[in-house]
């Protein structure tokens, strides 16, 4: 039986469950003695009963039952001897499992009469549309079949054991029901469980996030030592062929962290001022309908993909200020079409709504009697915003510019696409530079071999762009919160 | 107080005003109001030109140029030793390109021996002919040997030159259509036989090295099962966690760390989640790679901050005045919330909803790294086959060099960004509709 047609008869079970319950309920309620829950809760405790236990034990027996499957492969195939014409154990294993799948598509008569070599097998099997590896040998045959028997036999057996623990949680429940029964305490407090459950998915990210980095980074660091990462000038990993394994790269994190902090820097130049401009204009000096007319038309900008700032980047600015350089000097360009300031310039633009939302929000959070006081004393306006609100405002808009610097150096599709991928170091804000992020995407797309360091640093390259954006988030954080609090 | 006379008080001579330098104050008041207004310029500014450059080079996406051809299903092309009776295969393996070529030849009046002319027309028709040709005889064999009206698409240049974005002053050697294709391509126009249509095939072709024929079906349906299972995990989830951390948990240093994490979350590169999704779903669990149930949970993951911060604010929205009403009329904490405050809140959590998802929706980044990338030609039928993304389909088509991909990937664009502004405009809507102030 399929575990999915295991789970709908749990739940199947679990409504009829429900709907005796409540039923139940509802009939003692004779008017004699007060009931402490309402029939529906004896009902959903009935539900409960059924379809929790029967789906961890769902689970556990998934587990189990493959780990148990995998072992009797294990022992059923014959010794490994030097001349084995499967490269690995584990992969002998994984060919009689393919095998076995394979097989389940076969219709009763074709396994009745099944042929002993893979030769004659494999045109059958591709007429069903499966498709197997080559290196499938005679002898895997017979264990797939065994495998097959094998699983029948556990699922049948986990699907009995699944459905009589179902049915006896339902009954077990069913029997509780009385007036008194506190049916409603019982289903609140596994609700409650449920909800602290689903908070706990944030931490677990976060502990996915580090845990699987850090193996893959400690991995790493086995086969390039950490000092040639963290302050190697050359970035040159040398993409070697699956196996060939002589050509070791260098992996130098210096040029690709120069890139990504100028980009940012570049960004940060163009965001922040516009930004903070608008922020005071919208905050201090637009009128309610002016207001209501710029706020969602920069709201707008910020909901663009950053990968359609990216193609406009590459396909319109770049081509555009590479032929207005060459129209300047009246020959070569002086900007290349995929420049650090082209990038810097297009991500500016992504995170001005970023830096305006957040120091609008900072910015009308000044009390009003500081205005007011300022305004009182005879200041202008603009005096008043430049000595009073902006000083007063100062750590909350430190706080968001660091947030947006954090946002630009994570930021990924611009630079993929416009700022280049040759790793250089250079001053010259014209040339191409790359980033931390435009190298993970190249390490990790297309088909590689997944344990050489050439991919594992990629993972290298997140942890550090993970700790970087991390350590700023929470100064940012923490200072916006501070601050936060003292006018409140 | 002591009376003082009134002759003896001393009136001061009124002297000249002080000069405080109120003239160049109220020009650096001017000033730095300009600023403001040449601040939200540019930004307005950089939205318009780029959405006005998106716009007209992609708008054109949306008309394909198709050839109108009497077809002759020859039997002499299709099956010339006549055996499709006994081996299916000889329908599939047809050699279809011939009668288009063939009726197009004898539309524009060709002598069928004039063999170099014929070659001249090498890339006139698009080869999804084959296919095209293909389906109507699988689906009705009775067709071979009759002759009938179809619609060939061109070859993605003669599409471009149909729509006048080829430079004709430009050399013949220099261009991809040549003068005697020109010639013939205007024969056909003057004849009606060769016109746009409304491109249907983007909306449904799967990926093709071919511009004409490829299209961003799977992407559309990738797109979908992402949203679909984002907005069922992240949902459910989010709220749920937004309602114990707002309503239920303590205060105390476990509930302090998960929040600093939800924010940090919130600001995490999204790269690092697909890092996450590779290096979790894919190699340890063993998923597979390209498909839309990985790209599902990854995204998942990304947007739950977002939905929860948002959640949490309309939950705190909501008055304690409710709660203590609740509570008094004797409904458990668990009757509170679901009963009372969840529908109050849920016009907020439906706008964060939907923002998140719209940002879900325009993700690159992580799903590069779990292999969405992917040259899927159909259309998946579950979400565990190979699927793309449109975001990820528009990048993909920026790679290509052709003009034709350019012109489609922009196309693309207009798609995606339409889609996002609708998904906005009713979060916005809705916020407008139902917001309370209370």
């Amino acid at each position: 039986m399929s575990s999915l047609l295991v789970l709908a008869i749990v739940v199947a079970v679990g409504l009829v469950a429900f709907f005796i319950g409540r039923q139940r309920a509802a009939a003692q309620d004779n008017g004699k003695v007060k009931p402490h829950s309402r029939a529906h809760y004896h009902g959903w405790w009935a539900f409960l009963l059924a379809v929790l236990p029967a789906l961890l034990l769902l689970a556990v027996w998934a587990v189990g039952s493959s780990v148990y499957l995998d072992r009797h492969i294990h022992a059923a195939l014959p010794e490994r001897t030097v001349d084995s014409k499967v490269a690995s154990e584990a992969l002998d294993v994984s060919l009689v499992k393919s095998l076995a799948r394979g097989l389940r598509k076969l219709d009763a008569g074709t396994l009745a009469a099944m042929p002993a070599s893979f030769a004659e097998l494999q045109p059958l099997l591709a007429a069903k549309g499966v498709a197997l590896a080559s290196d499938t040998q005679d002898y895997m045959i017979p264990i797939a079949v065994e495998a097959n028997k094998v699983q029948d036999r556990l699922s049948l057996f986990g699907a009995i054991v699944i459905l009589a623990s179902s049915i006896a949680g339902a009954f077990y429940a069913l029997r509780q029901i009385e007036p008194r029964a506190r049916a409603r305490n019982n289903v609140e407090r596994l609700m409650l469980w449920g909800l602290l459950a689903a908070s706990t998915i944030a931490i677990l990210t976060t502990v996915g996030i580090v845990l699987s980095m850090l193996f893959q980074t400690i991995t790493f660091f086995e086969s390039v030592s950490p000092m040639s990462f963290f302050f190697g000038t050359v970035w040159d990993p040398r993409f070697a062929a699956a196996g060939s394994g002589g050509s070791q790269g260098q992996f130098g994190l210096i040029p690709l962290l120069a890139g990504t902090l100028y980009i940012a820097a570049v960004a940060l130049l163009v965001a922040v001022p516009v930004g903070l401009m608008s922020a005071v204009y919208m905050a201090e000096y637009a009128t309610p309908r002016v207001r209501s007319v710029v706020k969602p038309a920069l709201e707008l900008l910020a909901g663009i993909p950053t990968i359609v700032y990216g193609i406009f980047a590459v396909v319109t600015l770049g081509p555009f200020l590479r032929d207005l350089s060459a129209a300047l000097t009246g020959g070569s360009p002086f900007i290349q079409g995929q420049s650090i300031f082209t990038a810097g310039l297009v991500m500016g633009v992504m995170l001005i709504p970023v830096v305006s939302s957040l120091s609008d929000d900072i910015i009308t959070a000044v009390p009003r009697a500081m205005r007011d006081g300022s305004l009182g004393l005879g200041a202008t306006r603009s005096e008043t915003i430049k000595r009073v609100i902006l000083p007063a405002a100062l750590p909350g808009i430190v706080g968001a510019i660091l947030l947006t610097a954090s946002r630009a150096i994570g930021e990924t599709m611009i630079v993929v696409l416009a700022a280049g991928v040759a790793a250089n170091l250079t001053i010259n804000p014209f040339e191409a530079m790359t980033t931390i992020t435009v190298k993970i995407v190249n390490q990790l797309t297309g088909d590689l071999e997944f344990n050489s360091p050439q991919t594992l640093v990629a993972f290298a390259l997140g942890l550090t762009l993970f700790t970087l954006t991390l350590v700023m988030n929470i100064v940012a954080l923490y200072i916006v919160r501070k601050y936060r609090e003292q006018y409140e | 107080m002591t009376d003082i006379p009134m002759d003896t008080m001393v009136r001061p001579a009124a002297h000249p005003r002080r000069d405080i330098g109120l003239k160049a104050r109220y020009a650096a008041e001017r000033r730095f109001r300009i600023y403001g207004v040449v601040a939200i310029s540019v930004g307005l500014a950089f939205l318009a030109i780029m959405l006005i450059t998106i716009v007209s080079k992609g708008y054109t996406a949306f008309w394909q140029t198709t050839v109108s051809l009497p077809i002759t299903f020859d039997e002499k092309v299709i099956d010339p030793s006549g055996k499709r009776a006994t081996d299916p295969s000889v329908l599939i393996k047809a050699n279809y390109p011939k009668l288009a070529e063939n009726a197009l030849v004898a539309k524009l009046g060709i002598s069928p021996d004039d063999k170099p002319m014929i070659q001249k027309l090498k890339g006139f028709l698009s080869e999804g002919a084959r296919v095209q040709l293909r389906d109507i005889v699988a689906a009705d064999p009775s067709v071979i040997g009759t002759t009938r009206d179809v619609n060939i698409l061109a070859a993605a240049n003669l599409d471009s030159a149909f729509k006048g974005q080829i430079d004709l002053s430009v050399e013949e050697a220099r261009r991809k259509v040549s003068d005697q294709q020109i010639t013939w391509m205007n024969k056909l126009k003057a004849e009606g036989a060769m016109a746009e249509h409304f491109n249907s095939g983007l909306f449904t072709y799967g990926a093709s090295s071919r511009p004409e024929t490829s299209g961003m079906g799977v992407a559309i349906i990738g797109s979908f099962y992402m949203m679909v299972i984002v907005l069922l995990l992240a949902l459910p989830i989010g709220v749920a966690a937004s309602i114990y951390l707002e309503e239920f948990a303590k205060k105390n240093r476990f509930t302090d760390l998960i929040e600093v994490n939800i924010n940090n979350l919130a600001a995490v590169p999204s790269i690092v989640f697909g890092l996450l999704g590779l290096a979790v779903f894919i190699n340890f669990l063993g998923m597979p790679r390209s498909a839309a149930f990985v790209g599902g949970l990854v995204l998942t993951l990304m947007t739950l901050p977002t939905i929860i911060i948002a959640t949490r604010a309309a939950l705190a929205a909501v008055p304690p005045s409710i709660r203590s009403a609740a509570l008094g009329l004797g409904a458990s904490k668990m009757q509170m919330v679901f009963q009372h405050i969840l529908p109050l809140a849920a016009p907020g959590i439906l706008t964060g909803t939907i923002i998140g998802l719209a940002r879900a929706l325009g993700e690159t980044a992580p799903l590069l790294l779990i292999g969405m990338v992917a040259f899927v030609a159909d259309p998946p039928t579950t979400p565990f086959d190979p699927a793309t993304a449109l975001p990820v389909q528009i990048y993909m088509w920026a790679n290509e060099a052709e003009r034709a991909f350019v012109e489609r990937m922009s196309g693309a664009i207009i798609i995606l960004l339409v889609f996002l502004m609708a998904m906005n405009i009713t979060a916005i809507v809705l916020r407008r509709r139902f917001e309370r102030r209370w």
